[in-house]
């Protein structure tokens, strides 16, 4: 039986030419790129090039990208570095309530050192309102912080206009006298290689983004970080990153994660018109087929590959492990499948009653999604839903 | 973690082909506990003869391991003395299912609080 991957909001494969052009640089060219010999420097000529093609495809200038760990080490760095790297007193942060737990946990971190944090609320299609995010900045606002797109549900936020009231906040600041500056960072992870991304365009000065997200490998990632920003490094030691973030560069890694931007960037279009295409059928079939059933998040400004849904009185997890059996593989929102025992804090904020999130499923579709897939899938769905349905109180 | 469950053939086959499972007709009693913001709602009803548990049923809104616990705890109890069933205890329930994480206990322990709310339901009834 085909195993039906529908998950890749939480990880994809490995692309096979991703893979073909990492594998040199694991035992062959395997120097270390601080070294100065010639070993060294065939190193360093890969990640220069890796560093180079990136900045060209993103439209930035290569010394402002600084190569992480992930997705989750640049958000810490962006907020921990940003706003140490500034040393102001008295800072001040924003960011969304539904943002990823690598930066709403950095947040409360923060919040735990004495720096205010504002957790912007939002609708509930999951959109952040840009009117409460300008009433809620300060003169000691330093940093604002909203994810492109979100994970769970796929709302992508106004970040055009977010930019447009920070630019407008200096242009204030400059007037009044306030030296404290203000930044706009983003977490990209879902959205880098899937969407256009127009750094300068949208006014960022920071954005994370993770490799693995986009059929790179796991275990790198990165932080644009505008020229002229200081930033207090997570990791201290050597001066790699141009001191921004110690360790021996991820050669492999680095070469796969351009490498994979690449392909992106040349599938870009093409994919957003076969997932959205996808995306619509998958939720029109479900919302039809299933009756008391729900699409969370909107159907406008939505990942091309999002569908999340709860289907009332079927719990999450036990819909999961049903379609696992059979070879089918999402996400949910529920309870029960966090070892926390708390529902998404996402679907939460978005002010869905409790028995939604718990009901909720997430199908993330991909590069190798196949609409048959989707079609059985869908027959299943209903199978499960029907099965649970029949085993519960709730009618 | 659902993957760790195709290692527990227990709560699959309970998961997949609960016992005793539906509403009941004229029941002598009902149990319900959990509510719709937990994520846990379980219903037991239970027909009882000369103290006797003759039938059980169940109904879950819940996770697999939610559904197996309280289809476990209706092949433990049924044929049981009241007496008897009230010293079922969420431990037996996971002696019965095996291993499981341990956030997932508390499935275990609604469905022995599910047990007892039917009991208790069937004393207030014929007190």
């Amino acid at each position: 039986m085909k195993k039906i991957y529908l998950d890749y909001s939480a990880t994809t494969p490995v692309d096979k030419r991703v893979a073909k052009s990492m594998h040199p640089y694991f035992s062959k060219i395997f120097g270390n790129a601080s070294s100065l010999h010639s070993s060294g420097k065939l190193a360093q000529k890969a990640l220069n090039d890796s560093r180079g093609k990136i900045a060209q495809l993103i439209k930035v200038n290569p010394e402002e990208i600084i190569f992480t760990s992930g997705g989750s080490e640049a958000d810490n760095l962006a907020l921990k570095g940003i706003t140490s790297g500034l040393n102001y007193p008295g800072q001040h942060i924003i960011i969304s309530s539904i943002e990823h737990h690598a930066i709403l946990n950095t947040a409360h971190f923060l919040e735990k050192q004495g720096i205010e944090i504002t957790y912007l609320p939002v609708d509930k299609s999951g959109f952040i309102n840009i009117g409460d995010l300008e009433k809620a900045i300060k003169p000691n606002t330093t940093l604002v912080s909203v994810m492109h797109a979100n994970n769970e549900v796929g709302a992508i936020q106004p970040l055009k206009e977010i930019g447009q009231i920070i630019k407008k906040e200096r242009v204030k600041r400059e007037k009044d006298n306030n030296s404290y500056p203000i930044y706009f960072h983003t977490d990209a992870v879902q959205t880098l290689g899937h969407i256009p991304f127009d750094v300068p365009d949208l006014g960022i000065d920071s954005f994370s983004a993770s490799a693995h997200k986009l059929h790179g490998p796991k275990g790198v990632g990165m932080l644009y970080l505008k020229n002229g920003i200081k930033i207090e490094p997570l990791i201290h030691g050597g001066a790699h990153e141009r001191g921004r973030r110690a360790s021996t560069e991820n050669i492999p890694g680095i070469v796969g994660f351009a490498k994979a931007l690449e392909l992106a960037y040349e599938e870009m279009d093409e994919e957003i018109e076969r997932l959205s295409e996808m995306r619509d059928y998958l939720i029109d079939n479900i919302l039809q087929k299933i009756e008391k059933s729900h699409l969370n998040g909107p159907r406008q400004n939505r990942l091309p590959n999002n569908v999340n849904v709860s289907i009332e009185g079927v719990e999450g997890e036990a819909m999961l492990i049903d379609l696992d059996y059979f070879d089918i593989y999402c996400s949910t929102g529920s309870a029960c499948s966090s070892a926390s025992l708390e529902p998404s804090h996402v679907l939460t904020a978005m002010k869905l009653p409790p028995e939604i999130s718990h009901s909720s499923l997430r199908f993330s579709l991909g590069r190798w999604t196949k609409k048959k897939d989707l079609d059985y899938t869908i027959k299943r769905l209903i199978l499960t839903t029907n099965r649970l349905r029949n085993i519960s109180p709730i009618k | 973690m659902p993957g760790c469950f195709k290692e527990n053939n227990k709560i699959m086959d309970h998961f997949f082909h609960p016992r005793n499972m539906g509403a009941m007709e004229n029941s002598d009693a009902v149990g319900k506990i959990g509510n719709p913001m937990c994520g846990d709602i379980m219903h037991i009803y239970l027909k009882i003869e000369d103290n006797i548990i003759k039938d059980i049923k169940f109904q879950t809104y819940g996770c697999a391991v939610a559904i197996a616990s309280t289809s476990v705890l209706t092949e433990l109890v049924k044929g049981k003395t009241l007496a008897q069933a009230k010293k079922i205890s969420n431990k037996k329930i996971r002696e019965v299912l095996g291993e499981m994480p341990v956030h997932k206990y508390h499935c275990t322990i609604l469905a022995e609080q599910a047990l007892k709310s039917a009991i208790e339901d069937y004393k207030k009834k014929h007190d």
